[in-house]
């Protein structure tokens, strides 16, 4: 492969961004595997539709016992929540933490340290791919949801509009995240308990286990300053209409502000981090 | 009978000395235990400070739940998830010829030969948490309820059990199961949940399809002596069952595999 590319005729005309061209080939590659591998795929979707499936009978079951609403959230916008977060957390989920360990246990970093793109591009154009291809089983379990809760949903036309970008910045906050920590596994071969640790603090703080404005007030004003919110709670909520335009825009903003703080932390990490894999055999 | 737990007592020495050359993963799995336990308690926390009662159960009982579901999670992985696990590596590789050399039988050896020892944080802290719930809320807990308690986690084991060698045997014919195994690892998950809450569908679901509510919900309510007879014996009618069931259909799958060479 790489040998072809070097005497192809194409290979002399430079592309001014080379990470951008690689995109296209990365996506394809992904595409076809992740069709191959369908039945996989759509098991692990499983689990991905039932948490929220859970904790909206949970919380249904609550605002029952409740006379029918609790924290300002009735039967009917909890099951418009749920059906929002089961479509933003597979939008917005990785798999890297997971990933690293093998990638630096077992040497296969060796191939992506040696193409001329940064390894995360791969990365994201994979993740990109797998979720199209999955989508084909969130959909259906999005139906399932609107089935059996009967969402209440007022579409508010900003909002909604606002939601597709704060989607795209929260995919990319949570990318970057895990993508910084997952960087630990040049250090550690033990990174699950701090993978473990991670999940933990998102199920709470991102608005998983409950919208953030049932938690108890000091942790929901935590919760409003960490990543984990901005990544997966907060664009439910902008889809959702429950935000004024004022607090929208304050969300957005840090947003960005969390966007650049892990895209500095990544430029100075990645290099010490890769200095430190040592491939065996070399 | 005797010989079973001569042979688990092997295989429990054997996983022992292996794990004592990595005794800080004891710690770590003390840790990783410990968040999940943390996670469990602090959602319980959080859909209490909103009500007082889910579905007719209240804080102590749902945290004696949670405890439940810890201590059975934790016998699963301690020995029946990683030997069948190996056991289906087995397959594949065609090493499944050497159990059936072996003069005990394939199927216990199948599902005792690999001990994962430090998942007994798992049960060690189940326990912890269901007795600290007991004690709190300063429940009655007599010998009625023990035994009531012990008698529900005996059936719901073998329910598991024999739900696990089931799965398993599939891989006589489809070679490649994890997917199966999967879905019932996202299927218990939801069982740290009393299933009562769940919509009908799903609540049948967790009791027939993937017997979840017999392992973990009835245990918990035995606790509190919730349970009736008809549920007793209903646990008892299913874990027979599956029991003959999973031997029967162990049996049809062993004749099926041919050896590696073969």
């Amino acid at each position: 492969m790489t040998m072809e590319t070097a005497t192809s005729p194409r290979s002399s005309r430079v592309h001014p961004r080379p990470w951008l061209a690689a995109y296209p080939a990365f996506f394809r590659i992904s595409m076809l595997s992740n069709i191959q591998y369908r039945v996989a795929g759509a098991i692990w979707m499983i689990g991905m539709i039932l948490e929220p499936l859970i904790y909206l009978t949970v919380w249904t079951t609550v605002a029952d016992s409740q006379g029918g609403a609790v924290g300002g959230f009735t039967k009917g916008e909890f099951a418009a929540y749920y059906a929002f977060l089961l479509l933003v957390n597979h939008l917005t989920f990785t798999w890297v933490m997971h990933e690293f360990q093998y990638r630096v246990q077992y040497g296969s970093f060796s191939f992506a340290l040696l193409r001329p793109v940064h390894p995360i591009h791969e990365d994201i154009a994979m993740n990109i791919a797998f979720k199209i291809v999955q989508l084909a089983v969130i959909l259906p379990g999005i139906l399932v949801l609107c089935v059996a809760f009967r969402p209440t949903f007022e579409p508010v036309g900003w909002s909604l509009a606002l939601f597709v970008p704060v989607l795209a910045l929260g995919f990319l906050i949570r990318f970057l995240f895990e993508w910084t920590l997952a960087m630990a596994a040049f250090w550690t071969t033990r990174v699950n308990a701090l993978n473990q640790m991670y999940f933990s603090l998102q199920m709470f703080l991102s608005g998983r286990v409950a919208p953030i404005a049932l938690l108890p007030l000091w942790v929901s004003d935590v919760a409003q300053h960490l990543p984990f919110y901005y990544a997966i709670g907060f664009p439910v909520e902008v889809a959702l209409g429950r935000l004024s335009p004022e607090e929208a825009i304050k969300g957005v903003l840090l947003q960005l502000a969390w966007l650049a703080i892990m895209g500095a932390i990544i430029a100075l990490v990645w290099k010490n981090a890769a200095r430190r894999f040592t491939a065996v055999g070399s | 009978m005797v010989r079973a737990i001569r042979l688990l007592g092997v295989f429990l020495r054997i996983g022992l000395l292996g794990e004592a050359q990595y005794r800080a993963n004891f710690v770590i799995q003390l840790l990783e235990t410990g968040l999940g336990l943390v996670t469990a308690l602090g959602t319980i926390w959080i859909v209490f400070s909103q009500t007082d009662t889910l579905g007719g159960w209240g804080p102590a009982e749902l945290a004696a739940l949670v405890g439940v579901y810890f201590i059975v999670y934790g016998g699963i992985q301690l020995v029946v998830a990683p030997s069948l696990q190996k056991f289906m590596e087995d397959i594949v590789s065609g090493n499944f010829d050497y159990t059936l050399t072996k003069p005990a039988d394939a199927q216990l050896l199948s599902s005792l030969s690999e001990v994962r020892v430090w998942r007994v944080a798992d049960v060690v802290l189940g326990i912890c948490v269901l007795t600290a719930a007991i004690i709190r809320e300063s429940m009655t807990v007599g010998w009625p309820q023990t035994l009531q308690f012990l008698l529900a986690l005996a059936l719901g084991s073998v329910i598991v059990y024999s739900f696990w060698i089931i799965l398993a045997t599939l891989a006589f014919w489809f070679i490649r199961i994890d997917n199966l195994l999967q879905i019932f690892w996202a299927m218990y998950t939801a069982g740290r949940w009393p299933v009562g809450i769940y919509p009908e569908w799903l609540k049948w679901t967790l009791t027939v399809v993937v017997p979840i509510a017999f392992a973990v919900t009835v245990p918990a309510e035995a606790v509190s002596g919730r349970v009736s007879g008809m549920t007793f014996l209903g646990a008892a009618a299913l874990a027979l069952f599956l029991a003959l069931f999973s031997r029967w259909f162990w049996r049809q799958g062993i004749r099926r595999y041919s050896g590696a060479s073969a």
